[in-house]
């Protein structure tokens, strides 16, 4: 027993050693969360803003040119363009210059007293005239993003162009948001970054860890000594929990500090579930080192890994939007639980009691996958 | 074999044959190594050495036959062995990226040595094998000789009783393999048995016992004394002009075995059967008895050259 941790020590040693001298490693160790952090963090923007649109004005008064400003005071668009006429725009939209084009009507003023928003009453005569709207939107609709931030704008209050008291209607269901009451997506993505980068720079790291030895010809010293597979696998883990540990801070404290990404949890809890999460992604990166037979090969499977762990782990679509079959794919990702888990302790201040299942898991994924990497370790040449 | 024997032999291998696919790398080897004694493998590259040092190491395992190393049966008691065995590999197989201290500090971790015992096997490692100096410097950037060095020393770090060494000066130069040799004679004088592979003559010479090997076959074994003086053929050094001219000629006579040349002579090794060698060659019409014919000792060169071309002009 003694001896064995006098191996795993040695193996520990090694690797921290020549982590020290590979300054690449060591760069992208800081550098993967520092960059993607800032990147993901200001560039994914779920709430659109200042899409580019232009504006055919059939009807050329002051109201028309005021119901553009109104229009433009949301912050959702900016005109860029005008056109003289609606063909014109519909090619403007063809090729990208604007993503949706506003048409106003001849008769804007007409219809907009006429309309129920604004608050004149239904003239009991022209039932017809009071459903139609006060100008049209030509949207690019191949986009879902834009398209939806558009169809946001069609029930806009209109009454404050005619100086009226606004008279919305009573909604039909009260909704109050808890957690991230400004609708803030850095709030959702900071905790889920953690996943991301640590999926990333966890498995990159071990996946090489095995193959490396393999390709520079140490292996055929190591399996000439007593250090056993399981103690080589422990041996090999250990050093890149610390780095895992190093990227968690730098994420979590960059997020807190420069997106006020609030901190609500406990730090034990946080603590707990990340240690789990960057063990489970550690061994899978082990597995992944015995399977491959280069280091270019363990790249790829990286990549493979990765980017179901990007796309399926409801860090950018919510899991309960997927189809089942892509749901069990994504429940099979320890970066599936780790994202539950994480978004519930910094945002939500759940325990990782309360999500014991996702706990479980991890410990499950990171045992299994454990004995799956030592016994797929042999120690002959065959 | 009797009993009293059994124990002064380090390694017993019989009928030992290992297949890749269709290619035989070992074929029915039969092995048997004292204590205490340099054993070499001598063979051109191809030949099967690696794959038979890996089969008594118990890194591959054979496909038929069976060893038996330092009392334990491969492949089943291979962990046993190996705290009981050193491999010096054929490439460097230490940490480039780890200083010469570094890398024996992790190898007697491994082994399990406590810190006292590290310190003291350090020192004595450094300075055996003039390191000392070298201590601090990365393994990936020091010359052929001094990362041999180091390979040794970790290889003997926990003074295994038998050490495996797979072509071991093959990178090194000549002074630097006088003084290799010399370290393997001070450990073979203080208790290892040591088996070595080499493609090198004058290495091969040095050994106590030796076995010749092509395609996986072993073609002779005994001393490299007993090789030479028991050699089925005689030497004879032509002096002659033309000497290309007359080589290919020879070549083709089946009494002659190999000829080659060496500088301004031409080595002509003729099969035993023939009574009188210089004779038999003044009597070729590209030779007059003009030229110059000596009859010279044979070297472990003819042997071998005796040992693989027969397999060739079989075939």
């Amino acid at each position: 027993m003694k001896t064995s941790l006098l191996r795993i020590q040695a193996i520990v040693i090694k690797e921290l050693l020549q982590l020290s001298r590979d300054k690449m490693t060591f760069g992208m160790v800081i550098m993967i969360p520092l960059v993607q952090l800032l990147l993901f963090a200001f560039a994914i923007n779920t709430n659109v803003r200042d899409i580019p649109v232009g504006v055919v004005d059939h009807s050329q008064t002051a109201l028309s040119r005021v119901l553009q400003q109104t229009v433009s005071a949301t912050g959702v668009i900016t005109f860029t363009h005008s056109y003289h006429s609606v063909k014109a725009a519909q090619a403007a939209i063809d090729s990208s210059e604007v993503r949706a084009v506003l048409i106003i009507p001849k008769d804007v003023s007409q219809r907009l007293v006429r309309h129920p928003s604004v608050g004149f009453g239904l003239p009991p005569s022209s039932k017809q005239e009071t459903s139609r709207p006060i100008a049209q939107w030509l949207v690019d609709g191949s986009d879902t993003m834009i398209a939806s931030s558009i169809k946001s704008l069609r029930n806009m209050p209109l009454s404050e162009l005619l100086d009226k008291p606004a008279n919305r209607n009573t909604p039909t269901f009260e909704v109050t948001l808890l957690y991230n009451p400004e609708q803030r997506s850095v709030v959702n993505i900071v905790p889920g970054l953690v996943a991301v980068i640590l999926t990333m720079t966890m498995i990159m790291f071990t996946s090489a860890a095995i193959v490396r030895e393999k390709e520079r010809g140490n292996m055929e010293m190591l399996i000439t000594t007593p250090l056993a597979p399981l103690e080589l696998m422990i041996g090999k883990i250990v050093p890149y929990i610390f780095i895992g540990i190093i990227q968690v801070v730098i994420i979590l404290g960059m997020g807190y500090w420069l997106f006020n990404v609030p901190f609500n949890g406990g730090f034990a809890q946080l603590a707990l579930a990340t240690l789990l999460f960057i063990c489970a992604s550690l061994v899978l990166g082990l597995v992944i080192s015995t399977i491959a037979t280069s280091q270019l090969q363990s790249m790829q499977m990286t990549v493979f890994i990765l980017l179901p762990s990007i796309l399926l782990s409801g860090f950018m679509f919510p899991y309960e939007g997927m189809p089942e079959a892509a749901q069990y794919i994504a429940e099979a990702l320890p970066a599936t639980h780790f994202i539950r888990l994480i978004r519930g302790v910094v945002l939500r201040d759940v325990t990782v009691v309360e999500m014991g299942f996702d706990m479980l898991w991890l410990i499950a994924f990171t045992c299994i996958g454990l004995l799956i990497a030592a016994l797929r370790f042999k120690k002959t040449l065959d | 074999m009797d009993t009293k024997n059994l124990g002064d032999v380090a390694i017993s291998a019989s009928n030992l044959t290992r297949n890749f696919g269709q290619l035989t790398a070992v074929s029915a080897l039969d092995l048997t190594v004292e204590k205490q004694t340099i054993y070499g493998f001598l063979g051109p590259n191809g030949s099967g050495k690696t794959t038979a040092i890996r089969l008594l190491m118990g890194l591959l395992k054979p496909t038929s036959g069976q060893v038996s190393v330092l009392g334990c049966n491969l492949p089943q008691e291979a962990n046993k062995l190996r705290l009981q065995i050193g491999y010096m590999t054929q490439k460097f197989s230490l940490y480039d990226d780890l200083t010469v201290k570094e890398n024996l500090q992790f190898i007697s971790r491994i082994y399990g040595l406590t810190a006292n015992e590290q310190k003291a096997r350090l020192s004595e490692l450094l300075s055996v094998y003039q390191l000392t100096k070298l201590s601090k410097q990365l393994a990936g950037s020091m010359s052929g000789g001094q990362k041999q060095r180091l390979a040794l020393a970790a290889a003997v770090l926990h003074k295994p009783k038998l050490l495996f060494l797979d072509e071991p000066t093959s990178a090194v130069d000549p002074q630097n393999r006088r003084e290799f040799w010399e370290q393997l004679f001070d450990l073979c004088d203080q208790g290892t048995t040591i088996l070595v592979s080499s493609h090198y003559m004058d290495e091969a010479e040095r050994c106590h016992k030796l076995a010749i090997l092509e395609d996986g076959i072993k073609k002779a074994d005994d001393s490299p004394q007993a090789l030479i003086t028991n050699l089925p053929a005689k030497v004879v050094e032509v002096q002659a002009n033309d000497l290309r001219h007359i080589k290919d000629n020879l070549t083709k006579l089946p009494q002659v075995i190999s000829a080659a040349q060496l500088g301004t002579h031409l080595r002509v090794l003729i099969q035993e059967s023939v009574a009188q060698p210089i004779d038999f060659l003044q009597q070729q019409p590209c030779l007059s008895t003009k030229d110059k014919f000596t009859l010279v000792r044979a070297s472990l060169e003819d042997v071998f050259v005796t040992c693989t071309g027969k397999e060739a002009i079989a075939r």
